[in-house]
């Protein structure tokens, strides 16, 4: 017999607050309390360690000292907070430092990684030769301004225009399709192509080595690396491309359907320019991971000294191959030439990575 | 009279079928597919079948002999085999920490303006050769990891695996002893696991559903507490998944791993000292100057390597499948 009704409060009829006073209150907004005790405490354990880490103790080292700053932060930190607050604030704000301790982390490293390399290239790098010229006849100990990577470039490109002529139509239609056709196979192929994104690349180059070298005698080529690059590149395009045509609205396809365009029309004329910035974004993506393939190209492709524009004879140098052979001599000059090398490679991902930033600001514009 | 009314009112046929365009369509998609099914699931089988001599020749003594000496007709990967985990799991260990701290804080702590810089950041991380993380790694890394190395030896030595045969305490000490070891190689590995971990924990915490955080904290709980009790919960597949798809690429790093190294053929647990292999690094060193026989000893080394990671990436695949929302969009 009981109904439920709506419970109404009398203070809801009697006095209803002015809509001046129905200020939302800000979420994201930090008190003087929040901001001061993470500079304090910042501030006041680095004096702290720097005192007892280099005046007291017989310690040196910049990474110990990192370390054990960061270990008194968060000890400070901890205690600051526990003067005013209840545990589990101490534990949310404690938990926050560690979070972003480890973000801190991540991108010094990367920071260090890309600063490092420019920083031992940068001498080669304003070298005209560099660039125009190969090393054919150029002993390791010949100074940068003879010689140049000019047979690296023009075999990294080709290598990897090559392995885009046949992966990108390869891994399109089959994120095609895993999402738009289906069949009972879809569930095996999207398995098989999620396990092979990860496998390691030096298999691909056995692979590539069994097949085509043992298997039908060609001998050692650009266009074996290229091969091996394209299997490696295949699963990352169609992965990345099932991603983004899956995220393509369904209403979208059952509008065009429902036109009466066919299966085929609504995918080319609906579903894929609908995903174009996606698909180009894994296709670029898949690009930069492709000319920076080192371990198959040690096994399917020579290393050459001299510029070899014609994939399928001779030997054929390749940037990331360069690099590796220029990192390992014992020569300075030529491991100067190698990072050399490494800014150009470097500089190229930066410039495709750029570029997906730009296709997917510009998705972002046209939903 | 006659006709009865079950036979006006025979429904018309809605599924007309496809025409002969998408007929076309649906059996040249279908046929591509199968064929990159054949080409990548050809990949064991061709490594298999190269590796069928070896495993005649040397039988199981090949997975438990630990040297690699042709000369002696010494061959076998377990030594080998070893170092391969070892370098994984100490990129592991480094990696998955700031893995999930770099995933939380970019789906949880950033800014939402600098979120997809951030996401970009990440993505260029992952984008950068592995070839100028090695040459980072040995010429920049090395000398402060050996440091590291020191300092655990001389403070947690007597843990077996942070023994190094020299004494950490000398005046001069044996730099070189923590040279080329497992552990450096771990590190510089675990910069190229870290963004692929990264990538797919911070795609499972954005997804996290909206309503649950705003209960979470409209119970009252802290930024912490609505993190532990929403976001981790719901992203647990990820954070297996991607720890297990970084594990499946530390497995299989060579050059940096090639590049950093010193090669040695001996079963050891110590990973601060000089001198470790990896099947990867063991392949793209010994495959120029090998004979038909070590050939095919190499291709069966790297049938191994094949099965170790298809295993952990299938793993991860299904961790990281079950925690996948729906299958499209909906407007």
């Amino acid at each position: 017999m009981t109904v439920v009704q709506p419970v109404t409060s009398p203070i809801d009829a009697r006095n209803v607050p002015a809509p001046a006073e129905d200020k939302p209150r800000p979420l994201r907004a930090r008190t003087t309390d929040d901001v001061l005790s993470v500079v304090g405490s910042f501030l006041g354990s680095g004096a702290l360690v720097w005192l007892i880490y280099f005046q007291i103790l017989p310690l040196s080292g910049v990474l110990g000292f990192l370390i054990c700053w960061y270990a008194a932060f968060l000890a400070m930190f901890a205690g600051v907070t526990s003067l005013s607050h209840p545990k589990p604030v101490v534990v949310s704000r404690l938990m926050g430092a560690a979070i972003t301790g480890a973000f801190v982390v991540v991108v010094g490293a990367v920071a260090s990684v890309v600063i490092y390399t420019f920083d031992k290239g940068w001498h080669v790098l304003p070298h005209w030769n560099f660039y125009t010229r190969d090393m054919a006849g150029v002993g390791v100990r010949d100074p940068v301004n003879k010689g140049g990577i000019l047979h690296a470039v023009i075999g990294s490109f080709e290598q990897v225009g090559i392995a885009v002529a046949v992966s990108l139509p390869l891994g399109l239609i089959t994120a095609v399709f895993m999402t738009e056709v289906g069949g009972p196979i879809t569930r095996v192929v999207r398995t098989v192509v999620e396990a092979m994104t990860a496998i390691p690349d030096l298999l691909a180059g056995l692979f590539v080595y069994v097949l085509l070298i043992v298997g039908l005698g060609m001998s050692r080529t650009g266009f074996a690396a290229a091969i091996a690059i394209a299997v490696t590149m295949t699963p990352i395009i169609a992965r990345s491309a099932e991603v983004s045509l899956r995220v393509v609205p369904g209403g979208l396809r059952e509008a065009g359907l429902a036109l009466g365009a066919s299966h085929w029309q609504t995918v080319r004329r609906v579903v894929l320019p609908t995903a174009r910035p996606g698909l180009a974004t894994a296709l670029i993506l898949a690009i930069a991971r492709g000319i920076g393939e080192t371990a198959p190209l040690l096994i399917v492709s020579g290393a050459s000294t001299f510029t070899n524009a014609n994939p399928i004879s001779q030997p054929q140098n390749s940037l990331p191959l360069f690099i590796y052979q220029a990192v390992r001599s014992p020569e300075p000059l030529q491991i100067e030439r190698g990072f050399g090398a490494a800014c150009v490679l470097l500089i190229i991902v930066f410039i495709l990575f750029a570029i997906t930033r730009f296709l997917a600001r510009q998705r972002v514009g046209r939903s | 009279m006659a006709v009865s009314a079950d036979q006006f009112d025979l429904p018309r046929v809605l599924d007309p079928g496809f025409s002969r365009a998408d007929r076309i369509f649906h059996g040249s998609a279908r046929s591509i597919a199968i064929l990159v099914l054949v080409i990548f699931g050809s990949i064991g089988v061709f490594l298999g079948y190269q590796a069928i001599p070896t495993f005649h020749r040397y039988g199981l003594r090949f997975l438990t002999e630990h040297d690699w000496n042709p000369g002696l007709n010494k061959i076998g990967i377990s030594a080998t085999m070893l170092g391969t985990v070892e370098v994984a799991l100490v990129a592991l260990v480094i990696a998955f920490p700031l893995a999930l701290g770099t995933a939380l804080f970019v789906s949880e702590y950033a800014p939402p303006r600098i979120k997809s810089t951030l996401v970009a950041l990440i993505d260029l991380m992952a984008g950068v050769p592995s070839i100028v993380y090695g040459a980072w790694g040995f010429f920049l890394l090395q000398p402060y990891a050996s440091y590291v190395g020191r300092w655990l030896h001389q403070n947690l030595g007597f843990i077996p695996i942070f023994k190094v045969d020299t004494d950490p305490h000398a005046a001069i000490w044996a730099q070189s002893r923590y040279y080329g070891s497992a552990f450096i190689a771990g590190v510089c590995v675990a910069m190229m696991v870290l963004p692929i971990a990264c990538a797919v924990m911070r795609g499972v915490f954005s997804q996290s559903p909206l309503g649950e955080r705003e209960a979470a904290y409209a119970l009252g709980a802290t930024k912490w507490g609505m993190i532990r009790s929403v976001v981790l919960p719901f992203g647990r597949g990820g954070i297996i998944g991607g720890t297990m798809l970084g594990l499946g690429r530390a497995l299989g790093e060579t050059v940096a791993v090639a590049i950093i190294l010193s090669q040695a053929f001996d079963i050891k647990f110590r990973i601060l000292e000089s001198g470790q292999n990896t099947i990867s690094k063991l392949i793209a060193e010994r495959f120029g100057d090998a004979t038909t026989v070590q050939l095919a000893a190499l291709l069966t080394a790297g049938f191994v390597l094949f099965l170790m990671t298809l295993l952990v990436n299938t793993i991860a695949a299904v961790f990281i499948n079950r925690s996948r929302s729906g299958a499209t969009t909906e407007i």
